[in-house]
């Protein structure tokens, strides 16, 4: 069912959200993915919604894909050894035509059992979840993990992304950040899993490129214990983004200065300090830096970043209006949802657009 | 003396009709093979014994000259060729031990030919290196695990800044060859070269000449098991210290100056008496084990407060993974590794045709197992022995390495035509000598511009090669197996290098 090879893809991403922490439900995604029709090929769309599950928000909720009942025992006989499921259903969907061959979706909300903690107890709890999600999503034959985080979700499948959306009646989810995918992969085996966005705890990811870095980026993670088994671009940088950030610390800003280094002539030109860092950060994560055509819009449940290639070699526009932040590989899909926009601008080759939610919203 | 059974190896064939007697070649062969008489007027080449150096053929005004293998044909046989041949008879007439110059001239197969690269189709770019940025620059030293950051003072500022670093403006450097095994010119030549290149020459165990001591920041200096040279001064002169352990042209073994090359000048270098042996014995006597090891790489640093990364050469024998690993473990910042095919001025040739294994398997197996152990980014990696042009440095980066050493393509550049006889003495063209008359020869101006014309060559071509790959960042190239491919090689090579067959 999984190809194990690498998989290269093109794209359409989308990315929306509102820093006041407005909760919008997913109609304005959806037309802003479906404005970029011809930038996927009906082989791969979806959708992270961030702010869906307000009565759960201390879960983690994780969006399962079974392909065989027995998929779902294993799953679940796997959840009981780390988690206790808090509840547990179904994921809502409607009868599209075009979607065809679903696997069986379920959601489920939990808590890392105490005993687990104390048997991992060099483990932070969202160390725990990574290495349960990667547990099942590698050895588990019939069941992955969509998404991993709290109060956030990801729907995705094959079929175009504005099919996806109606199958799963996003319109009836409100969220503070939306983002999307629509997807032109360049071999043709096609399976739920695949598509993206790609989650690991709330990190998510959507990315419009081809990462000529992968074999060294992927060799570069299993230093630091992540196992690769997608073989996607997307699930390279997801990993990257929660090494740098979640495990190091570094503030997004400067992560988005690994992943996407400045030139040295330029860092030759810097003041001394920022000089002295920047040299720093390509020396030791010359292996995380992403090189070839990529953008990227990665979602948190804290914050929304755009980030292209170090020469900007895919599209990248974003926007402003009010409290609202938008990034998507074509101006013409903000304009349809946004007509005029405050501020519109070609996001510069390196240079993260960031959006943060304010410290009280949501 | 009885009669040599040795037939000669080479012919010099004179074409008569373009010979102007000038007597050239007559005046550049140190080996005696030409000379003129004067009773007959004639150019004649039947003397001494010919090493196909080329070195008349080249100088030849009217190109009246070339030399050929000897034609007198041994009859066929394909397990007692005439080089097995003439070994024996060579060991039978003298009783002694076979020595060779330069790398094995052995068929043992060259990974890198079995190794081909990658380029970009349709879905991502490729990137033309004269339009748009293409970075080589490279750092060798210890990295930290991670990017530490205070931010109290507002802006971000390091609180675990790296240690000592080699930037390398290139990723590759001039492998360690000792003043004593390569004339002062040959040195002079390396060093010029090294610091307009922004890379790196190493002093291989012959000391630091005074005159060289203003190159100081673009030289490794090397400290191996004779001690030669080592002073306080001559570690702190130096960019980095590298501890030699052994060199794949002979592992096991250490090395020998002859009392004959050991100069006033050498001897000085060297602090060792006028026309004494030097002799580097097979082990450091004080490095029996790995703690032993790491007690000389922390004296070194000791001894240079820290402010040198120390480099550790081995050579790569079968277990040369975990050494390496040892090594790292031990305390070096850089890990050089030396393959099969390295060069050499003098090995026993038994050594150097059958011990140690391919570089291209040693340097997979060493990046993957440092991997595999989460130390990588402790030591960088340098890839040493028969590397041959850009092709090769490309296909090094990408099965692990951070950068090569180069020696013989170097000495190819400023003249050697690889005839193996460096332990002669007789270098004809001014490298591997100590004869003043023949170091002359070497002009270093123009052996440091032909170096550097080399190094500059080889970055645009390594350049376009990246660039075809969609990358522009060399570390995006490093240890990226993903970009190459195998072709008629084995499932357990394929294995061990870590790449997949083409088609695959």
């Amino acid at each position: 069912m999984r190809d194990q090879r690498y998989i290269p893809s093109g794209c359409a991403i989308s990315g929306i959200m509102s820093e006041e922490g407005r909760l919008l439900d997913g109609t304005m995604i959806m037309d802003s993915i479906a404005n970029m029709h011809f930038r996927a090929n009906g082989l791969g769309g979806g959708f992270a919604a961030y702010g869906i599950y307000p009565e759960q928000k201390d879960y983690y909720a994780l969006h399962m894909m079974f392909d065989s009942p027995k998929g779902k025992d294993d799953a679940e006989e796997f959840l009981a050894r780390y988690f206790v499921v808090r509840f547990d259903e179904r994921i809502p969907f409607r009868r599209v035509a075009a979607i065809k061959n679903r696997p069986v979706l379920w959601r489920y909300f939990v808590t890392v059992k105490e005993e687990i903690k104390e048997e991992f107890y060099d483990f932070t709890e969202e160390d725990i979840v990574v290495k349960a999600v990667m547990e099942i999503n590698r050895t588990l034959e019939d069941a992955f993990v969509t998404s991993s985080g709290k109060n956030m979700g990801v729907f995705k499948g094959v079929g175009y992304p504005e099919d996806i959306g109606e199958f799963f009646k996003l319109e009836s989810y409100k969220a503070y950040l939306w983002t999307a995918h629509g997807r032109f992969p360049t071999n043709t085996s096609a399976w739920w899993g695949g598509a993206h966005p790609f989650g690991l705890l709330d990190w998510t990811v959507v990315h419009n490129g081809e990462i000529s870095s992968y074999g060294i980026n992927r060799r570069y993670l299993s230093n630091f214990g992540y196992e690769c088994f997608m073989q996607t671009d997307t699930e390279v940088i997801t990993y990257l983004i929660d090494l740098l950030v979640r495990k190091h610390r570094l503030p997004i800003d400067i992560a988005a200065k690994v992943l996407s280094a400045p030139l040295w002539d330029k860092i030759q030109s810097m003041p001394d300090d920022e000089r002295k860092l920047m040299e720093t950060l390509r020396m030791t994560y010359g292996g995380a830096l992403l090189n070839g055509p990529f953008s990227v819009v990665l979602g948190s449940g804290k914050m929304m970043v755009g980030l292209n290639d170090r020469i900007k070699l895919r599209p990248m526009v974003a926007a402003r209006d009010k409290d609202l932040v938008f990034i998507s590989s074509e101006e013409a899909a903000i304009r349809t949802v946004c007509p005029r926009p405050e501020k519109v601008w070609s996001v510069a080759a390196g240079e993260p657009v960031v959006a943060v939610l304010k410290d009280k919203a949501a | 003396m009885t009669i040599s059974y040795l037939n000669k190896e080479f012919n010099v064939v004179r074409d008569d009709s373009r010979c102007i007697k000038c007597q050239v070649c007559a005046r550049q062969c140190a080996n005696n093979v030409h000379r003129y008489d004067e009773e007959y007027d004639e150019m004649c080449s039947d003397g001494g014994d010919c090493a196909a150096c080329q070195r008349c053929v080249t100088l030849c005004p009217t190109g009246a000259l070339s030399v050929q293998r000897n034609t007198s044909q041994l009859r066929e046989h394909f397990n007692w060729t005439s080089d097995v041949q003439r070994n024996i008879v060579k060991q039978a007439e003298t009783g002694g031990v076979l020595l060779s110059g330069m790398s094995t001239d052995r068929p043992h197969p060259i990974y890198w030919d079995r190794i081909l690269l990658n380029a970009s189709q349709v879905t991502n770019p490729s990137i033309d290196p004269l339009r748009e940025p293409m970075e080589l620059r490279t750092y060798l030293g210890r990295k930290p695990d991670r990017v530490e950051l205070d931010h109290s003072g507002g802006t971000p500022t390091l609180r675990n800044p790296p240690g000592p670093q080699l930037k390398l403006e290139v990723p590759m450097m001039f492998s360690a060859m000792s003043y004593g095994s390569i004339s002062y010119n040959a040195c002079l030549s390396l060093a010029r070269a090294a610091r307009s290149a922004g890379t790196y020459w190493n002093t291989g165990e012959g000391g630091l000449h005074r005159d060289f001591n203003e190159f100081g920041p673009c030289t490794i200096v090397q400290v191996a098991s004779g001690r030669f040279g080592v002073t306080p001064q001559y570690l702190m002169a130096g960019a980095a210290i590298e501890i030699k352990i052994g060199q794949g042209a002979k592992p096991g073994i250490g090395g020998h100056l002859p009392g004959e090359k050991v100069s006033k000048s050498i001897s000085e270098t060297r602090m060792i008496p006028v026309g004494s042996d030097a002799i580097s014995p097979a082990p450091h006597h004080d490095i029996y084990s790995i703690e032993d090891l790491r007690l000389l790489i922390y004296a070194l640093k000791e001894a240079t407060n820290y402010t040198k990364p120390v480099c550790v050469k081995i050579a790569a024998v079968h277990n040369v993974a975990a050494i390496a690993s040892g090594s790292v473990r031990a305390g070096a910042d850089i890990i050089a590794i030396d393959g099969l095919r390295g060069g050499t001025g003098a090995a026993p040739t038994v050594i150097r045709d059958n011990v140690g294994i391919p570089i291209e398997l040693a340097i997979a197996a060493v990046d993957s197992r440092l991997r595999e152990e989460g130390i990588r980014n402790q030591a960088s990696l340098v890839c040493a022995g028969g590397i041959r042009g850009s092709a090769d440095i490309v296909k090094a980066i990408a099965l692990g390495a951070d950068a090569v050493y180069i020696a013989t393509s170097a000495l190819i550049a400023m003249g050697c035509h690889v005839c193996q006889k460096c332990y002669t003495g007789r270098c004809n063209w001014g490298i591997a000598t100590q004869d003043p008359n023949l170091v002359r020869r070497l002009n270093p101006e123009i052996g440091a511009r032909r170096l550097s014309n080399l190094l500059r060559a080889w970055s645009h071509e390594i350049k376009e090669l990246m660039g075809g790959m969609g990358v522009n960042a060399i570390e995006s190239l490093r240890g990226n197996r993903h970009h190459l491919r195998g072709v008629n090689m084995s499932d357990t090579e394929l294995k061990i290098l870590g790449i997949e067959p083409a088609g695959g």
